[in-house]
């Protein structure tokens, strides 16, 4: 590999990983200050996607879409928290994993009976929907560029909202001890609702921001989750300043993986995931 | 309908009256046809498809196949491998199916067979594309309609030499369809002397294509050849469109790559060639008269499930009018089925020692949002099917 590929592989294993950064960071949040294995989280990422490309049919333009499919993720998170979530939570974790769990199959049976079997996919849209040349024979979606432009602002704002506000300190504050930040007189309720709506509407907004890079297809939420969760696990549960380094060490490791050693291309990410767990048990930033 | 076509079907018709009418009341019963497709899940369209096309061809005979009334016994494969025995059990010892026609999923062929090997039921794939199933598992009571991957991979290898690419990169993902597509590809562009300069293998079902895009501009190979379906089929074309790759390595890959895909492709597929045995386009009276025939009957295009599923309706036709409505007597229909010759919408079609179909394979370029029928890439093409001894 000579130094201008390395360097386009650099900008691949990025753009994968800030891309994974925004779906771990609503599972890591849920997970972290909720004590919930949210399994549907991939689930979410689908129907961002699905409700992008739905809207777009209809209204013709990408960015509208985005802007009226985002408070539907927030509402389906909203819903989700207050009708079930909201009973399970004096319960053990096994009836939140198997209530999540049940969320999958839901969601996954409602995008066939809305949406059908077929793949779909979006347009990439103006202005972006250009590449620019990067070696003598490979160009660059500038589309790409543009997502990892939007993920990197999003990981300043949250980091921004949790270093730096009320709310921050708070969120802070539960994921290291839930039962002592009750005890202080903070509405712990409203804060798993908000918690819940913000972490799906992150997900969801991956999966539209990514609608026109990847194909729409049935079970396109499966295969990630697992991977988010490898985030999750190594960046420590809870933090997002760990889902974000995470994020980058697996993107990086998948690409470099998937081309150095392709015969342990679908293992890399879980030694990886062992190696930080043998020295780090709780995670590199928890 | 043309009328070659409709004096066939007449005479066939006719002499299948007179024959049956001598027969005992036994074969007044219907003829019962096991589907075991799947009406739900992923491959629906694709189970629906085969459906529509194989009442398609009954319907054409009146509704009858070798003079007898048809019953259909529909069953929910689900696509799912685990439940294939006990389906397939369900319809050959409960239902008493004459003929079970499935699957769709190679995984299910696999459960299938094993039920069919044990109680001799006839079967026909109308699908499932893995090599074994006429090949390794070859048994007389088992026919397919449809394809082998390496019968759709191989004319690709000798189209691929024949544009003066020599070195040329495949990849596709790690799981067995992928490989024995490649394998097909690899055995016809080497024996022509082609230089496969690197096989690689994407794990399976990962639809994250950008680092492997940029291994392939590294390698400068003359020509790219592929293998992914459905949704990767989609994200990989799109993807190696937006590197800027199209105009410096042209894409190559066996048919599927593109089917029922060119709609969300969004114009992304424009040049791509592919090698298959069936094209909407084909321009021939029998295809025209197909795809009229579909389009008014079940209101949509057919595609190639649905031609799969017309041949097998045809195949029945034909077979039953042999031995006159006679299914008791499995060795001579198993001996019709095999002598079956079709002119297909896809041209013409007989099966081979192990019964598969010997056809033509096609190449075909996506223009202006179809495929376009280049050429015949292999014409009559029979899959070598070594390991099969009947």
């Amino acid at each position: 590999m000579d130094l201008a590929f390395f360097g386009v592989q650099l900008l691949n294993g990025l753009q994968y990983g800030l891309l994974l950064f925004l779906i771990a960071s609503g599972l890591t949040l849920i997970f972290g200050i909720m004590g919930i294995i949210n399994l549907a989280h991939g689930a979410m990422y689908m129907i961002g996607a699905y409700l992008v490309y739905d809207l777009t049919q209809r209204l013709g333009n990408f960015w509208l879409a985005i802007l009226i499919a985002i408070p539907i993720a927030i509402l389906l998170g909203l819903i989700i928290e207050r009708l079930f979530l909201d009973t399970l939570y004096k319960r053990d974790h096994l009836y939140q994993v198997l209530l999540t769990f049940g969320l999958i199959l839901v969601l996954n049976e409602a995008q066939r009976i809305i949406w059908g079997g077929d793949v779909h996919s979006v347009s990439v849209p103006a202005p972006f929907d250009a590449s620019l040349p990067l070696t003598d024979n490979l160009q660059y979606s500038v589309y790409r560029l543009f997502v990892m432009g939007v993920c990197l602002a999003l990981a300043g704002v949250i980091y921004w909202v949790i270093r730096h506000t009320r709310l921050g300190i708070i969120i802070r504050a539960g994921a290291v001890d839930r039962d002592m930040v009750e005890g202080l007189g903070i509405d712990v309720r409203t804060l798993f609702t908000l918690i819940f709506s913000v972490g799906v509407a992150l997900t969801a907004f991956a999966g539209m921001i990514a609608a026109p890079l990847t194909s729409i297809a049935p079970g396109m939420g499966d295969s990630i989750l697992i991977t988010c969760f490898v985030v999750v696990v190594i960046g420590g549960i809870g933090s997002i300043k760990g889902a974000f380094w995470g994020a980058i060490l697996i993107g990086m490791a998948e690409t470099f993986g998937s081309v150095l050693i392709p015969s342990l291309a679908s293992m890399v990410i879980y030694l990886i995931m062992a190696a930080v767990l043998l020295v780090k048990p709780r995670g590199l930033f928890a | 309908m043309n009328n070659a076509f409709k004096k066939t079907t007449l005479a066939s018709l006719a002499s299948a009256c007179v024959l049956s009418s001598g027969l005992a009341s036994a074969q007044e019963d219907p003829v019962k046809l096991g589907l075991m497709l799947p009406y739900s899940g992923t491959y629906t369209a694709l189970g629906e498809a085969i459906t529509n096309g194989l009442t398609l061809a009954i319907e054409q005979n009146g509704g009858r196949l070798g003079g007898r009334e048809v019953e259909y016994v529909r069953l929910d494969s689900e696509a799912d491998p685990s439940k294939a025995p006990q389906n397939m059990s369900r319809l050959v010892r409960g239902d008493d199916v004459d003929v079970v026609i499935g699957p769709v999923h190679s995984g299910v062929a696999m459960g299938m067979l094993r039920v069919a090997k044990q109680t001799g039921a006839i079967t026909i794939i109308p699908n499932a594309g893995l090599g074994a199933a006429t090949n390794q598992l070859c048994m007389p009571n088992v026919f397919r309609t449809s394809f082998s991957m390496w019968q759709n991979s191989y004319p690709m290898g000798k189209v691929a030499y024949g544009r003066g690419h020599r070195d040329v990169v495949a990849i596709t993902w790690d799981y067995a369809g992928g490989k024995e597509d490649v394998a097909g590809f690899e055995e016809a562009f080497t024996e022509m002397g082609g230089n496969l300069v690197e096989t690689i293998y994407v794990p399976f079902p990962s639809t994250e294509f950008q680092s492997y895009l940029t291994q392939i501009a590294s390698l400068e190979p003359d020509a790219v050849y592929t293998f992914f379906a459905g949704g990767g089929g989609v994200s990989f074309v799109r993807d190696y469109a937006a590197a800027g790759l199209m105009e410096n390595i042209p894409l190559l890959g066996s048919g599927f790559l593109t089917e029922g895909n060119i709609k969300a492709l969004d114009g992304a597929g424009e040049g791509v060639l592919t090698t298959m045995h069936y094209a909407e386009t084909l321009d021939s009276d029998a295809n025209r008269a197909f795809v009229s025939a579909y389009q008014a009957a079940h209101g949509e295009a057919p595609d190639t499930y649905a031609v799969q599923g017309y041949d097998t309706g045809a195949m029945l036709v034909q077979a039953l009018d042999e031995v006159s409505g006679n299914t008791e007597d499995q060795a001579a229909l198993i001996e019709a089925l095999a002598g079956v010759e079709l002119q297909s919408p896809r041209g013409p079609m007989r099966f081979s020692a192990s019964h598969h179909p010997i056809q033509n394979v096609y190449l075909r370029e996506i223009r202006d949002g179809e495929h376009q029928v280049l050429d015949v890439a292999v014409e009559q093409l029979e899959v070598p099917d070594d390991a099969c001894r009947m």
